[in-house]
């Protein structure tokens, strides 16, 4: 009798590892098709440049999440973040500022004067900096506008990354990577590995060596930035790129490097470069 | 007074005789519940949507009321069988007197 009963709670352990394992990994039987029609690939061959850090593939965050979330970034109605990028289409055509210009009387329509642009940030500038989309839309306030600078995470900043970014969705990531980008590329790349804080972590130690399986009750994606500006459910509100790394660091209990930085934007680059070749998804969503 | 207040709707445009559409509505509103304290310690005052209809060639389908729990831009999606052309109207009350309108035309093939 004893015996018997042995035998099947094994069984059951068996049956459990096996269902914890099969949600542990990227999701394969959901395709991202935005609207109905806008078909979405959501991993890609991963670049010669990571050296089979990530195997053969990179996957978005979009393959880690659930099913709900999953498909409220399949439909716009659904996906909040466009009530941001609704107001930011608003504030395109605003004119702001002494020199009292929008961002229509330079730059015309946004969905053809920004496609592309997302793919392609962080990047370097004309002056040799390492620019992200927010310095160059700064650049644009202050000096062409002559309007204030908007803060690198105010909501106003976050609906405007948005609205570019979607202008580039369904086209892959391409950050150029050598050049005069190199030696950026170099620092986030080093940041990327090196560890912060009293739990002493980097990057790779969840996003690369861990992806696909929990740290508690949050489930590990590569951490790809292809989807940000990106709607979180969790603090029901829109999440830039440095916002997480920001919050990364901070879990870390570490002392956190401010977002805008010379450091996040150098780590912006690299790990924007880790998912060159998967296709921008922004506005996304995740939990 | 809420600020940018706009309704969206999706309907489909054309459905078969007696079909069922899933029709969803959105309004972004601040939905300020009256329960809250700004910095001096004042209530801020209640603005809340309190009411939303939905009528179909002037019939009433769906008639709600809407508490000062339901969070900011409120979602409606529900399902309405559509046995005729004709036009989906939804209305969304503020408590400011303001009272916001969209319309929709179905055409049954």
């Amino acid at each position: 009798m004893k015996l018997q009963f042995t035998v099947k709670s094994a069984a059951v352990l068996a049956v459990t590892l096996a269902l914890t394992a099969a949600q542990a990994d990227p999701v394969e039987d959901d395709q991202l098709v935005i609207n109905g029609e806008l078909e979405m690939a959501t991993d890609a061959p991963a670049s010669d440049h990571l050296d089979g850090a990530l195997g053969d593939s990179v996957y978005s965050g979009w393959r880690f999440r659930d099913t709900e979330t999953r498909a409220m970034q399949k439909d716009d109605f659904d996906n909040p973040m466009f009530l941001f990028v609704d107001a930011a289409l608003e504030a395109w055509d605003t004119p702001d500022g002494s020199a009292g210009k929008s961002c229509a009387d330079c730059h015309n329509g946004i969905d053809e004067s920004m496609k592309g642009l997302r793919a392609q940030m962080p990047k370097v500038n004309d002056k040799g900096e390492l620019w992200s989309l927010e310095n160059y839309i700064n650049d644009c306030r202050t000096n062409r506008m002559g309007a204030e600078a908007w803060g690198w995470n105010s909501q106003n900043m976050k609906n405007m990354t948005a609205a570019i970014g979607v202008q580039s969705r369904g086209m892959p990531v391409a950050v150029k990577i050598d050049g005069d980008a190199a030696p950026f590329w170099e620092k986030g790349k080093e940041m990327y590995y090196t560890r912060f804080g009293q739990l002493e972590m980097s990057c790779a130690n969840c996003h690369e060596d861990n992806f696909g399986n929990y740290i508690r009750s949050d489930h590990l994606s590569q951490g790809q930035i292809n989807g940000f500006p990106l709607y979180r459910l969790k603090d029901q509100g829109a999440v830039s790129i440095h916002q997480r790394f920001v919050g990364c660091v901070r879990d870390t209990r570490g002392t956190t490097i401010e977002a805008g930085s010379q450091e996040f934007r150098e780590l912006e680059l690299y790990v924007a470069s880790r998912g060159n070749g998967l296709v921008v998804e922004t506005p996304a969503v995740r939990h | 007074m809420a600020d940018n207040v706009k309704p969206r709707v999706r309907v489909p445009k054309t459905a078969s005789k007696d079909e069922v559409i899933t029709i969803k509505t959105l309004i972004s509103h601040p939905m300020e519940s009256g329960q809250r304290k700004d910095k001096d310690g004042n209530v801020i005052p209640r603005s809340i949507i309190n009411r939303f209809t939905a009528e179909f060639n002037g019939e009433l389908v769906v008639d709600a009321t809407l508490e000062p729990a339901i969070s900011t831009n409120p979602y409606f999606e529900f399902d309405a069988r559509v046995p005729e052309t004709g036009e989906f109207k939804f209305t969304w009350y503020d408590d400011d007197g303001s009272v916001y309108e969209d319309s929709h035309q179905v055409e049954v093939t």
